[in-house]
């Protein structure tokens, strides 16, 4: 049974049926509501967890670090600015391997100072070790946390994940959501049994002092942690979908089979690429999507069999490339068009910086644009376009 | 697919509407969408509010901007806020007004205009001029988008003491609502 429930609240709702039992964190928009729900429902006794109020978005990391490291589940929330001043704890939660999950709710970059949605506050974190999942609507918020404190607690993972959601374009939404019930998820997410815990009788160092003999060690032993995490993630979905009867997949596609150009997209944008594909359809157009909903680690042999035969690919950003030569998404793409040899053109385009709109004319014209792009010219040499934007 | 977008001004409650009526209408069984016009909004300043409700689910993630019906809950915002840019044609204007259509006749011109006179309405069945709840009344007689008795239960759980006075003025605005094409 559905329920009208707003994004923020059902995203609670969920870390409450994982029965976290830990939270820290610090209040900023669009996660807002996130954190006083929790905050809330830890206060009436729905939810039996320790709720540690903090000053600041360093000190939520610094102590959801300390909770997991305890042995507690552990749930967090920031957005923006707050996830860039944690930036410095991120990486240390994700080499001392805590499986933390953080619901980020993505919003712009100051400056200019803007509260509203896209992706440059987690591109600016990709590279910190945590998996990283992206959510289309409120629906897979809900499920999608629930999957990531399995993912993460998995003895073969123990690794931090971060839950994307758009902030306001999912945060702020009434929609009709399914919540699972307590005892099959129960089932399906038993207790956290952590290999090593802080304990005073039982005296450990975590995060302790590497020297050049031994760092490089460290690191390559942690970056086959999240390389070998994909096959367990793929298998904890797969399991989760069969439970829940919900299909879940670290890449999805849409009226793909058929079509020679497809777009490339992560978050809730997808809704308005679907939506532009069925107006597409009417004209007898062709156009396919493939949603990523996975970016760290990259399933680039997954998405490379996807793009095999395909003639044009379209990456839609959120970022932009700070002096990169693109976007952060297409150069994952254009790494693994190189690694698998496939030939398609790759076409780059920015979107919904700010919280701008893109609505489903906007892929309209851009699928128009790819399709008429003149034959034989170097698409490599196109660099990226930024949807609407007055120069 | 029914868009529906609110205007008001800051604190006047156009997003608690969109949201009692987008959980009433998926308690119904339909799918809908309810969401606040996204910023910092200011007490008294002109604000919108979106709606969508639809038999399928909604694969749409913007503002409104041609709408099948619009709600103005100030009628001062007639004036300042242009609350009918995109209405699509023959679209519906639910406005809380004290006075008759034909006042309205050169700007909502080709619109179905319903009228209800909800500050007198909200003041006379709870004391205040806060019009949120009852325009939820006009908007379902203007729109039949949903049961008038589906939308109880979510004001009921959402105001809890004071709801059955939302609930009667509430009623009483579909009963008094007058709808005529202008």
């Amino acid at each position: 049974m559905k329920k009208g429930i707003e994004v923020s609240i059902a995203a609670s709702e969920a870390a409450k049926l994982a029965r976290v039992e830990a939270i820290a964190a610090y209040p900023i928009t669009p996660q807002t509501h996130i954190v006083e729900h929790l905050s809330d429902i830890v206060a009436n006794g729905e939810l039996d967890a320790v709720y540690v109020t903090v000053e600041s978005e360093h000190s939520a990391m610094s102590a959801c670090i300390g909770t997991s490291a305890a042995g507690a589940r552990t749930f967090t929330s920031t957005s923006a600015q707050g996830l860039e001043l944690m930036h410095e704890i991120l990486f240390i939660a994700s080499a001392l391997r805590l499986p933390i999950v953080m619901a980020v709710a993505n919003r712009a970059l100051s400056a200019p100072l803007s509260i509203w949605n896209d992706h440059s506050d987690v591109m600016a974190a990709r590279d910190c070790g945590w998996i990283q999942l992206f959510c289309e609507n409120g629906q897979e918020v809900v499920d999608t946390i629930i999957m990531a404190f399995r993912i993460a607690e998995d003895h073969r993972v123990l690794l931090p994940v971060m839950v994307n959601l758009d902030g306001f374009q999912l945060s702020h939404v009434v929609e009709p959501i399914d919540f699972p019930d307590q005892k099959d998820v129960d089932k399906f997410l038993p207790d956290y049994k952590p290999l090593y815990t802080l304990h005073p009788d039982r005296p450990l160092t975590m995060g302790a002092y590497a020297t050049p003999e031994l760092y490089t060690e460290a690191k390559f032993a942690q970056e086959q942690a999240i390389i070998n995490s994909l096959p367990v993630i793929k298998e904890i979905l797969s399991e989760y979908s069969k439970k829940f009867k919900r299909k879940y997949n670290i890449l999805e596609t849409y009226n793909f089979e058929k079509s020679d150009t497809v777009f490339i997209a992560m978050g809730s944008v997808n809704e308005n690429i679907m939506t532009a594909i069925d107006t597409l359809k009417k004209d007898k157009k062709s156009c396919g999507l493939v949603k990523v909903r996975l970016f760290r680690p990259f399933p680039d042999a997954e998405l490379a069999a996807l793009l095999e035969k395909k003639k044009n690919v379209i990456v839609i950003d959120r970022a932009m490339p700070a002096g990169g030569m693109n976007g952060p998404v297409y150069n994952e793409v254009a790494a693994l068009l190189r690694r698998y040899n496939i030939k398609a053109n790759l076409f780059n385009y920015i979107v919904g910086l700010g919280g701008r709109d893109v609505l489903p004319e906007d892929f309209i014209s851009v699928y128009d644009e790819v399709v008429k792009a003149k034959k034989g010219k170097s698409k490599e040499k196109t660099n990226y376009k930024v949807i609407g934007v007055r120069a | 697919m029914l868009e529906i977008r609110f205007h008001g001004r800051g604190g006047q409650g156009a997003v608690t509407s969109v949201e009692l009526f987008a959980i009433s209408a998926i308690a119904e069984g339909k799918y809908a969408q309810g969401f606040p016009s996204f910023g910092p909004e200011r007490r008294g300043a002109p604000v919108m509010a979106f709606l969508r409700i639809s038999e399928k689910p909604v694969r749409i993630r913007s503002k409104i901007y041609s709408p099948d019906v619009v709600v103005i809950l100030d009628p001062s915002l007639v004036d300042v806020a242009n609350p009918v840019s995109g209405l699509k044609k023959g679209g519906i204007v639910v406005i809380n007004t004290s006075k008759p259509h034909e006042e309205f006749s050169e700007k909502f011109r080709g619109f179905k205009v319903a009228v209800v006179d909800a500050y007198k309405i909200a003041k006379e069945e709870m004391g205040v001029n806060i019009v949120n709840t009852t325009m939820l009344g006009a908007l379902i007689r203007a729109t039949d988008a949903i049961k008038l008795k589906s939308i109880e239960e979510p004001v009921r759980e959402r105001f809890g003491r004071i709801a059955e006075k939302n609930i009667n003025a509430l009623k009483r605005a579909y009963k008094e609502t007058s709808i005529k094409e202008l």
